[in-house]
């Protein structure tokens, strides 16, 4: 339980997870059969009924382009939406609702970064540090700009237990980094990245830090104040809420002084051939008619999450990756790929002489939802020297029996293959 | 209801384990090399053609159990036969895979038929296309990775 004591705090309530799951209507689907075993919340999430409902409520009752009428939908409409995002801006501890930026997902939060930030900013020489656990959204954009600018990417490795060579991110911290960009957990590996201390490192010579949170807002307290980040991504869909809706949180400072990412409607208040006026924050970054319902039932995602409470959805989910790494390294022939001291909800590993598409084709026939591939991170697996892994991902509404299930198909698979 | 054993027949666990003509074929005429990215499945085919008769086909490479047996049973079924032959088998065995008010030759493909479970998970048709795509690519020159993206 070492370490773990920043992940947990005395729960409020243990998790009622047979109460949980009865909010989750997909959860009661057969698959060949048997009854839906989804561990692939890494991937996706499911949606509470409150979720689902909310975009039924809003179609009915209060849909209308927002921000621009006068009439009673249309405030209706604004209301709901602008309610959202205070719920965001609350539930990562934003100090303004300026700061809280509506995008399609985490993929669209780092390109609007990598363009407004550091389009304008970098220069050739200047120096981009990433990290070897990426996933692609958070490696090609800086791609991307490195070819735009000129600008070089830097790559903190990481060891064979798939954690972060702190020394050497020291050694690549100099007068030309420009920007530090860090995924909060690892969706290929879960490693949890002291992203604390990285950075007061980064700060420390003047370079500021996004934070790929798209599998740490779902697993972990994230208080963007308290992390002193300068932009905070992570997507609606990973949070049980609907896919195209994320958020982009960014200190109003740095906001104020990027240009505008999207042209167009909504993001300005005067518009002439001769010149244009940008409107103020947030909605400098919000062009264009958004994904209202979406926005709105990320909201609804959020008000399920925090009242389920996200200390308990925390404790409950570090018993299950607990309970399956030890069942996991039992099995003979696993070998668990990313064994970090700090880890969330996820476990990936290879299977002896059984190849990660036969083990999740077999476990889908047991009803069991894994993902297998290289899970957006090729660097990860060249690292490791595989080409694909088996991911299972946890979210609230698994279960121990689920656990049972996962280990039992693995066993299967065994029996069919060797 | 269908049972795995359908898709993972013995055979195909047999070919797997043990893949008929692995290996790098010294003096191969015909070389290509295939990828999927989506799995990490990669293979080479090596191709001994002469006077458009495939008088030797060897294969190399990693990937799953359905690209392994494919390419395995491939190779045995191809020995000594023309390349029009292996280009009509091909296309058999993409019916067999993917066609659902078709049918195939089953005596063309004899023991490729091991192979129809596959059908039921069009996911796993790309791994087990691969070595064909492969093979088409070797059979007209072509030397560039194939892909079945």
């Amino acid at each position: 339980m070492d370490g773990t004591a920043t992940l947990l705090r005395q729960p409020q309530q243990a998790l009622d997870v047979g109460q949980l799951r009865a909010d989750f209507p997909i959860l009661k689907q057969k698959i060949h059969g048997k009854p839906l075993v989804y561990l692939d919340n890494a991937a996706t999430t499911q949606k509470p009924q409150s979720v689902i409902d909310m975009f039924r409520r809003y179609y009915s009752e209060m849909n209308a382009n927002i921000h621009r009428g006068v009439h009673t939908l249309s405030q209706r409409a604004t209301q709901n939406y602008e309610e959202a995002r205070t719920k965001v801006q609350h539930f990562i501890n934003a100090d303004s609702f300026k700061e809280i930026i509506f995008v399609r997902g985490t993929t669209e939060a780092i390109n609007l970064v990598a363009q407004s930030y550091g389009r304008p900013r970098l220069k050739a020489g200047d120096e981009i540090i990433i990290t070897e656990m990426e996933h692609h959204s958070n490696i090609v954009p800086w791609q991307l700009l490195c070819g735009q600018t000129g600008a070089t990417l830097k790559v903190i490795p990481i060891n064979d237990s798939g954690e972060l060579k702190l020394d050497d991110y020291k050694d690549l911290l100099n007068a030309r980094t420009k920007i530090v960009s860090i995924a909060h957990v690892s969706n290929s590996l879960g490693t949890i990245n002291p992203i604390k201390s990285i950075i007061d490192m980064a700060h420390a010579h003047d370079v500021p830090v996004l934070v790929d949170g798209a599998q740490g807002a779902p697993h972990l307290k994230v208080d963007v104040q308290d992390l002193d980040c300068d932009f905070y991504a992570f997507s609606g869909h990973k949070l049980f809420g609907p896919t195209g809706v994320g958020v982009l949180y960014g200190k109003e400072a740095l906001l104020d002084a990027m240009p505008p990412y999207h042209g167009g409607g909504d993001m300005i208040k005067m518009v002439t051939f001769e010149k244009t006026l940008y409107n103020d924050l947030p909605y400098k970054f919000e062009a264009g008619t958004p994904h209202i319902a979406g926005v709105i039932a990320l909201g609804t995602a959020i008000d399920y999450v925090s009242r389920v409470g996200l200390d308990s959805i925390v404790a409950h989910e570090h018993s299950l990756l607990s309970y399956a790494t030890e069942a996991a390294r039992e099995i003979p022939g696993l070998r668990l790929i990313g064994t970090a001291s700090e880890k969330t909800s996820i476990l990936s590993f290879v299977m002896e002489g059984i190849h990660p598409h036969d083990l999740g084709t077999i476990l889908d026939h047991e009803g069991i939802a894994i993902r297998t591939g290289h899970h957006c991170a090729m660097p990860v697996m060249e690292h490791f020297g595989v080409p694909a892994t088996a991911r299972a991902s946890i979210a609230m509404y698994n279960t121990h029996e689920d656990i049972d299930d996962l280990i039992n198909g693995l066993k299967e698979a065994h029996k069919v293959l060797m | 209801m269908l049972d795995i054993k359908d898709l993972y027949q013995d055979i195909i666990i047999d070919h797997n384990r043990s893949p008929r003509n692995f290996g790098k074929l010294e003096h191969a005429t015909r070389v290509a090399e295939g990828y999927n990215p989506l799995c990490g499945d990669r293979l080479t085919v090596y191709l001994n053609l002469d006077a458009n008769i495939i008088k030797d086909i060897h294969f190399e490479g990693t990937g799953c159990a359905i690209s392994v047996a494919s390419a395995s049973l491939m190779t045995d079924h191809l020995k000594g036969k023309t390349k029009a032959e292996a280009e009509e088998i091909f296309q058999n065995f993409h019916t067999l895979l993917t066609r659902d008010n078709e049918q195939p030759e089953a005596e063309m493909l004899g023991k490729l038929s091991a192979l129809a479970g596959v059908k039921e998970y069009p996911v796993r048709v790309k791994c087990a296309t691969l070595c064909w795509h492969t093979l088409h690519s070797a059979l007209n020159g072509k030397e560039t990775t194939v892909s079945t993206e």
